[in-house]
């Protein structure tokens, strides 16, 4: 039973990395020499997509060649899969929550923003003693990202204005005031002119897990636990119950006694609050110095996990390690073989894409009796 | 209001008081910022270029303080009109125009302060960049009046960018670059309609998630072809400049309207056609039912969801032939992501004008001048960072969807997939 609602995704992502291969050995130049010699030139061709994906692997998962002087260092780029995941996992159940009560969270990038200056802003201007300094670096981005995105619903609450609009313009706006921040003396470097912010202090900064070789950090520890917290949260408490209910069905809930404004406003609070962790995680993890680029495409990646997800706190949490490996790896791809790194975001978009077209991969494997799971529907503009 | 004549507010009268407050505090805001607190004023030199030649410019030199005085007291004169008119229950619509453009150039009088500001250029630069919002926003008006959500705009105009600037450089034909621009653009719009119609997927996730894909695909493919093999692949040229016979001739408007490239008239044309078709053609009438109420459209023999599939791909080919604007009418070649988030823009000019298609030209040209506005002030320096002139489209367009300026409402049934025998997904 469990095994059955595998095998969709899993379809899916083998239909998607099938494709993207072609991509690779089609846009070759060495493969697309051979046009006279169909024959070699689909060998060729083969060729240089396993290279792509062998050299994918390498990145995210293990590296013989690392592993030669110390079997753990072989392990390096798992460590890299988990660094990238972490912020992934929190970005991905912001939208995921807001998912389940019937909100399009699509500004997970904005929020990850807000939470990314909060957490650069306390670690590198207090001096506070190590652990205390860290939770204050977070509780800072959490509750400027929370605000952030808590506005959103506060504004749909009020007015009506719908959240896919007012995310999709919230996510320029802290793109734009993250780079007029970083030209202000308050987050430029002393003597330095470029928009780089300060590093956080070492007393802010997340311990690592395992040794000081791997990049791995307490970070993914907090991403499980906030993954434990939002499945406690949807399933076990009143609130998420109330959450759900909504998600479910508006009208129904008001009747019910529900108010749809304080549960709308509070999902976005929350969802603002996880996207912000996650910026908080990527600042104090692993990107010490807050760039104008630090948001990089964790908003996109974020609804594709949530997606791929499933929507469940579990599922994010797998689909945020597959795309942390995706991401991982094709550093390792672009370096080794000159496959853009790009090619990842294609993979990604099409994972999503069959996934969300269950009866596709259905007529395309002629399969019966496979379950689905329930798809996941925003409402329209209206809604 | 007097007490003695209370009577109950109807919903847009309601915004529309909330839109006259607004406009009296900005006014009054104008006014003193702008006005009296500059400690002495500074001479501001518009030059108004009549021609092509650069000679025939024609300078206006004012005094900063006088003239945001003036505009600004103009402005507040304005409100003035529309609370009148509003006690009278008319429509504000004109008063709060010339509100908009009398603030506007009384903040120019301040922000541009000893300054030089080239009018004509300003306003040719404003259209400039309008120009693929406008297709975008048309994109939008087909596919949203059908029923059916179009977030992917920003992935059909990249499209369009993308295969237009490849074709006309592969064939070294600019105009086989622009017959392919709206295939590229109808073929990522085939994708969302057939997804979205017949498989009934959401189509807010849907539009992403294609947006996603072209983004990704043009990156990949950019990275791996056209940077490597640059003449071959991506020395596309641009389309030179027509100019008009007579119109172009008219000071100021002739060479902001009539001294464009084809795919400039190509909009006009475009705008023309969706605006009349919209609204006096049978086609307009089945379109805008299907949006509103399909399950009527349906009773009286429209095919719901046939109407919506041929509407998406028209908007794919609009939103493609604007994506060649990128290539063929601006740049010359394709650059990584070059669309830069303007199918956004798009999306929200089609939401600030309320799903019109003029609205939709009109806030489409708003944004793009406060975009060519944001430049200019950049480079002669301005009180205010350029950061947050970027940032005016996108606040102003959640202040609009938030109501406080008047009624937005998409058409009824837009998002919302239709099941043949009336009933939704």
């Amino acid at each position: 039973m469990k095994l059955k609602k595998l095998l969709l995704p899993a379809l899916s992502f083998a239909m998607a990395l099938f494709v993207s291969g072609l991509l690779v050995a089609f846009s070759d130049a060495k493969v697309l020499a051979l046009k006279s010699h169909p024959l070699s030139m689909i060998s060729q061709g083969f060729r240089t997509a396993a290279g792509a994906y062998w050299a994918l692997f390498r990145g995210s998962i293990f590296d013989p060649q690392l592993a030669s002087g110390h079997l753990l260092q072989g392990f390096y780029p798992l460590s890299e899969t988990l660094v990238a995941a972490a912020p992934l996992i929190l970005t991905g159940l912001s939208v995921a929550l807001a998912f389940r009560a019937g909100l399009f969270n699509i500004g997970a990038q904005g929020q990850f923003i807000a939470g990314a200056i909060g957490a650069s802003w306390v670690g590198f201007t207090f001096n506070l003693p190590i652990v205390i300094h860290s939770i204050a670096a977070i509780a800072a981005a959490m509750l400027f990202a929370g605000l952030y995105g808590g506005f959103v619903g506060f504004l749909k609450a009020r007015t009506g204005a719908h959240e896919v609009i007012v995310t999709i313009m919230l996510n320029y706006v802290a793109g734009y005031f993250l780079l007029w921040l970083l030209s202000t003396t308050a987050f430029l470097r002393p003597n330095r002119q470029d928009p780089l912010a300060p590093e956080v202090h070492q007393s802010a900064r997340l311990p690592h897990l395992f040794g000081p070789n791997l990049r791995a950090n307490l970070g993914f520890i907090i991403a499980l636990f906030a993954a434990a917290a939002v499945w406690w949260l949807l399933s076990r408490s009143t609130w998420g119950f109330r959450f759900r209910a909504v998600g479910a069905n508006a009208d129904a809930s008001r009747t019910a006694g529900i108010s749809v404004a304080r549960v709308t406003t509070s999902v976005m609070f929350i969802a603002g609050a996880l996207a912000g962790l996650g910026g908080a995680v990527q600042i104090l993890g692993s990107e010490p110095a807050m760039t104008a680029g630090v948001g990089g495409s964790f908003g996109f990646d974020a609804i594709t996990v949530a997606l791929l997800g499933r929507a469940t706190p579990i599922g994010t949490v797998f689909a945020a390690l597959l795309f942390g490996a995706l991401r991982a790896g094709g550093l390792t791809m672009q370096a080794s073989t000159e496959t853009p790194l790009d090619l990842v975001l294609v993979i990604q978009a099409l994972v999503v894409l069959f996934i969300a077209a269950p009866a596709l991969i259905k007529s395309l494997f002629r399969l019966k009796n496979v379950d689905a799971g329930e798809t996941i529907a925003s409402k329209g503009w209206n809604g | 209001m007097s007490t003695t004549e209370v009577r109950s507010l109807s919903a847009p009268e309601r915004r529309r008081k909330r839109g006259i407050i607004t406009m009296a505090s900005l006014g009054a805001l104008g006014l003193l910022i702008f006005g009296i607190l500059p400690k002495n004023g500074q001479p501001v030199t518009y030059s108004f270029v009549l021609g092509n030649e650069w000679v025939l410019a024609k300078e206006w030199i004012i005094n900063s303080k006088m003239g945001a005085l003036a505009f600004s007291a103009i402005s507040l004169v304005a409100v003035l009109v529309a609370t009148l008119q509003f006690r009278a229950r008319k429509t504000i619509r004109i008063a709060s125009g010339l509100f908009g453009a009398t603030f506007l150039m009384s903040f120019l009088c301040w922000a541009a302060a000893g300054k030089f500001i080239p009018f004509t250029g300003l306003l040719q630069g404003a259209l400039f960049l309008s120009v693929p919002l406008i297709f975008g926003a048309m994109a939008g008006v087909l596919s949203e009046r059908s029923g059916v959500i179009n977030i992917a705009i920003e992935g059909q105009l990249l499209a369009g960018a993308f295969m237009s600037g490849v074709i006309a450089s592969l064939s070294q034909n600019k105009w086989a670059g622009l017959l392919i621009a709206p295939v590229a653009g109808m073929a990522i719009s085939s994708l969302l309609a057939i997804f979205a119609i017949k498989y009934g997927i959401d189509q807010v996730v849907l539009g992403f998630v294609l947006n996603v894909l072209v983004i990704g695909l043009t990156n990949f493919f950019y990275k791996r072809l056209l940077i490597p093999y640059q003449s071959t692949w991506n020395s596309g040229g641009t389309f030179a400049p027509i100019e008009i016979p007579l119109l172009s001739k008219i000071p100021v408007i002739g060479p902001i309207f009539f001294s464009q490239s084809i795919i400039v008239y190509l909009m006009y044309v475009a705008v023309a056609i969706i605006h009349i078709a919209l609204f006096k053609s049978k086609w307009g009438l089945r379109t805008r039912s299907v949006g509103e109420h399909p399950t009527a459209a349906e009773s009286v023999g429209i095919d719901v969801n046939k109407i919506r599939f041929k509407n998406v791909l028209l908007a794919g080919a609009v939103a493609g032939l604007g994506g060649a604007f990128f290539t063929l009418g601006a740049v010359g070649s394709f650059s990584k992501e070059m669309t830069a988030g303007k199918g956004f823009i798009a999306l929200a000019a089609l939401i600030f004008g309320r799903w019109s298609p003029l609205g939709a030209v009109a806030a489409a040209l708003i944004f793009g001048f406060a975009d060519n506005l944001q430049g200019l002030l950049t480079i002669t320096g301005t009180p205010i960072p350029s950061e947050f002139m970027l940032m005016a489209p996108y606040v102003a367009t959640i202040i609009a969807v938030s109501g406080f300026v008047g009624k937005v409402r998409a058409p009824a049934a837009d998002g919302v997939a239709y099941k043949r025998g009336g009933g939704s997904h």
